[in-house]
């Protein structure tokens, strides 16, 4: 056992706001070691929220949306400074947060046993312990030749960003948007805000049904259908088209129908970046690394690690709330806060750890209404509108699973979130009493089925998921039948 | 004592210049039921609840019969949104909002800054030669005055005409247990419902021909969406005369107050103005303008162990939460620099204080601009004396030497 936790090498690999909070929260907590942070892209850390948002309504430039640093404890003067990334322009000059930047390459591997990350540049990092924040990628189009293809594009970093900026700046005839999850519902909304004719593909029954259930899904497509999207759902596109020069100019969908576009924005859910980990003898799936509470990363076998932590998009950990399953989310507070009790356990003596019990929160802006969501909406098997209305495209949407609430959904009413999240927390009743002032009883009195489907059946992936118990899927695969 | 009677005893002027052991002791007895049938709540984390819990009604008809004043009587449309439920309430509150802040108006407050330092300018200049002033009448009151008259189009010299209705408002909506409160509302019905007129007059007068105020703006929108009838107008443009300098004038007053008992502190925002936004906030919480919400539960709501029975007024003692140990470190303690200031000042949940953008503004320049006269003045009388108001509360004057 190293002697003292504030002392030693530590490595974070991802350098997004997992990376960013975690590495803040070390020097907050007094670590006093050395800090490398590892990034593929040569950018300093950023938010992504705005880059399917204002950053494509061409209200705010991509590389604007820089995460502001909180700075570490006051270094003694006699120190050398480490190379930082720069600072936000306009913001106060703070000191720099004392961590050595390893922007723009990539990590290909991880050694267990000699304590070492292997990086693409050939160089390799010594560790006392590891952070792994790696994050996830856009799902590509599945076939190669035709991803290729000019005027395809995914979006998930703030190149993405820049580039689908400009072209939809440029005014395309039509976008073709692939999978209506949040991300995808969010570009087609930025599309008609900005006046562009969009169709947007899908292959289950709704937008953000993988989220929502079908229930409240209903209202994404009318929000879909109110603004003006040519909503396509129950297709799949098959192939996209290209002309002799290779640039995209439509797609055949599944029911025969031909999309004529120049502009197609690939949104099939996120990809975890776990591929550099294939050998390292982690329990790292396509669901993530999988971790126990206090962020400790579990190896194949299900034996947690002693000093390897996991954070952020790229987790898999149990969540008591929701069976013990294994959470696996797409959210920035779940990044926050996971990276920040990572963090904290990682310079803390065991007895004093603490469990990551946060409960997933999320929410999206999309055709002028703000969607907030509690708990996990898709552990349920029945919801009810408990304030407002769906006709006024205002309520609260509370979801039960075998009479306990488990999930929120408020649709411009997010002010009403936090006495939902208290409910969920305490494993309240479903349907919630009676008694909301804003409420209809006629409606509040009656479940109906959440309707979740099978996310094997849609074309975007949901952005929180429980996926079982067990630590590492592989083991699975090799159990034998019967 | 009694915690029964701590509702009487909080509201006994006797005891407004120093309610806050009564509300410790409010803190301790947890949810408490008054001699009258009202309930007490003065723990941060319950108030947070109870603001976030759908069941809490603003609107006074919904309580049981023998809670039922006068004003439960009073029709819809007269009702400001301060008073009304969802949907109810967001659609008045947002009609109200479109001239004043974001989505609509997004520059309105932070364009006002120029004008509020130019009065506040204007009010420090008559204290030229002067050895004594009272900071309520010649500073914290005319202020805020002059800030809401400029910002609505209500002529400044009206002023003596729409303070006696804003005091019988006032008064009515104070709590004071074991008084029968038939009269005192019955002037505040029709206080409000003269000043609604007054108001509705003013607006009319601009229809067709708009300045740039905001009673101005409710009768000229061009969208149909944002038409308010005559009378949510006159209701909405009460709510906001009144609320818009009935608090203020506390807020900089007891800032005065707090900051010439805390000397050090007083230097330190000299010495680090940059402090000044985060001392206002700290001011919001140590010494708020508004020391109690009333609410309304429309089914039995189990709060701490307790069962408060629907229909039964529940008072939400926001100043008592903001000085709850259990959410504030040291929270008997004045410091500007306080991080993790989540204070109730304003409330929560979906009646969240609409004024507070104007008010942490308002307070933030007149507080920077009254620094450098006070570090040489003293307090003539402390503690000083105060308005009757325990809801609202505040010094009636604030005698200060030069």
């Amino acid at each position: 056992m190293p002697g003292d936790l504030r002392d030693g090498r530590i490595v974070i690999v991802g350098a997004s706001l997992a990376g960013l909070r975690a590495a803040e929260t070390l020097r907050e907590k007094g670590f006093t070691g050395s800090l490398t942070v590892v990034g593929e892209e040569p950018h300093p850390p950023y938010d992504r929220p705005p880059l399917s948002k204002q950053v494509l309504l061409g209200m705010a430039a991509a590389d604007t949306t820089g995460l502001p640093m909180r700075p570490g404890p006051p270094m003694s003067p006699d120190l050398p400074m480490r190379p930082g990334p720069p600072m936000r322009p306009g913001l106060p000059t703070r000191q720099p947060l004392d961590a050595d930047w390893r922007l723009g390459v990539r990590a290909t591997g991880l050694d267990l046993d000699g304590k070492r990350i292997l990086l693409a540049d050939g160089d390799s990092l010594p560790y006392d312990r590891l952070l792994i924040a790696t994050g996830t990628r856009a799902r590509p189009w599945p076939r190669p030749e035709q991803a290729a293809l000019e005027g395809v594009l995914t979006l998930r970093t703030r190149d993405d960003a820049a580039r689908l900026a400009d072209r939809l700046a440029a005014g395309p005839r039509r976008v073709l948007v692939i999978g209506a999850g949040f991300t995808g519902s969010e570009i087609a909304s930025a599309c008609r805000e900005r006046g562009l004719p969009v169709t947007v593909a899908e292959r289950g029954t709704a937008p953000l049904v993988g989220a929502l259930g079908g229930t409240l899904a209903k209202l994404a497509t009318g929000l879909h259908r109110a603004h003006g999207v040519d909503l396509r759902c129950g297709v799949t596109v098959t192939d996209l088209r290209g002309d002799d020069s290779g640039r995209f100019t439509g797609a055949d969908l599944s029911d025969g129908d031909r999309i004529d576009a120049d502009l197609c924005v690939v949104a099939l859910g996120a990809v975890r970046n776990v591929e550099w980990l294939a050998d390292s003898g982690l329990a790292a799936g396509t669901h993530g690394v999988a971790c126990d509470a206090g962020c400790r990363a579990f190896d194949m076998y299900g034996i947690v690690t002693d000093d390897v932590f996991v954070a952020g998009d790229v987790s898999r950990f149990p969540h008591p709330l929701f069976d013990y399953q294994m959470l696996s989310l797409e959210h920035w507070g779940n990044a926050v806060e996971q990276a920040e009790v990572a963090a904290h356990n990682m310079v803390t003596p065991e007895p004093r750890r603490r469990p990551h019990l946060a409960v997933p929160v999320f929410w999206s802006n999309q055709f002028g209404v703000n969607i907030k969501s509690v708990g996990v909406p898709t552990f349920s098997d029945q919801v009810v509108i408990a304030q407002g209305s769906l006709r006024d495209r205002r309520l609260v949407a509370v979801y039960g699973y075998r009479g306990r609430i488990t999930a929120a959904v408020t649709v411009n009413m997010a002010k009403w979130l936090e006495h939902y999240q208290r409910l969920i927390e305490t494993a309240a009743p479903f349907p919630p009493g009676p008694g909301a002032a804003d409420g209809h009883p006629l409606v509040t009195e009656f479940p109906l089925p959440s309707d979740v489907p099978d996310p094997k059946g849609l074309s975007h992936g949901p952005t929180v998921a429980l996926t079982g118990h067990l630590p590492d899927r592989r083991l699975t695969v090799v159990r034998p039948a019967g | 004592m009694a915690v029964d009677t701590l509702l009487e005893r909080i509201t006994d002027q006797a005891n407004r210049p120093d309610p806050y052991p009564l509300y410790a002791e409010l803190r301790e007895a947890g949810v408490a039921r008054q001699t009258d049938g009202s309930y007490l709540v003065g723990t941060y984390y319950d108030i947070v609840s109870l603001f976030h819990d759908p069941r809490l009604s603003s609107d006074r008809r919904n309580r049981a019969a023998p809670y039922r004043g006068l004003e439960a009587e009073e029709p819809e449309q007269m009702l400001p949104f301060i008073r009304l439920d969802d949907p109810e309430h967001h659609r008045l509150r947002s009609l109200a909002t479109r001239p004043f802040g974001p989505p609509h108006s997004p520059d309105r407050i932070d364009s006002m800054r120029g004008e509020i330092a130019a009065i506040t300018e204007e009010l420090l200049a008559s204290f030229h030669g002067r050895t004594r002033i009272d900071i309520v009448d010649d500073f914290a009151y005319p202020l805020p005055v002059t800030v809401i008259c400029r910002l609505l189009g209500v002529p400044r010299e009206d002023e003596p005409v729409f303070r006696e209705w804003s005091g019988a408002i006032i008064d009515s909506v104070d709590i004071r247990p074991g008084e029968d409160p038939t009269e005192r509302q019955r002037a505040g019905i029709q206080a409000r419902a003269q000043m609604g007129r007054y108001l509705a007059d003013l607006a009319d007068q601009r229809r067709g021909r708009p300045g740039d105020d905001m009673l101005s703006a409710f009768v000229n929108d061009p969208d149909p969406a944002g038409a308010l009838t005559h009378e949510e107008l006159a209701a909405t443009a009460v709510l906001l005369l009144v609320a818009g300098h009935e608090t203020t004038v506390n807020l900089i007053t007891n800032g005065v107050l707090t900051l010439l008992r805390h000397r050090d502190q007083l230097d330190r925002l000299r010495r680090e103005p940059d402090l000044m936004p985060g001392a206002v906030e700290e001011l919001l919480r140590y010494e708020p303008p508004v020391h109690m919400l009333q609410r309304t539960p429309l089914a039995h709501v189990d709060v701490a162990g307790t069962t408060i029975p629907k229909g039964v007024p529940v008072v939400l003692v926001l100043a008592s939460g903001s000085r709850d140990p259990k959410r504030f470190r040291d929270p008997d303690r004045f410091d500007p620099a306080r991080q993790d200031n989540r204070h109730l000042g304003f409330g929560s949940g979906i009646h969240i204080c609409y004024g507070a953008p104007l008010a942490r503004v308002e307070a933030q320049i007149a507080l920077s601009a009254l620094l450098p006269h006070l570090s040489t003045a003293t307090l003539a009388e402390d503690p000083p004396p105060y308005r009757h108001s325990a809801v609202l509360r505040g010094p009636r004057h604030l005698p200060i030497e030069l």
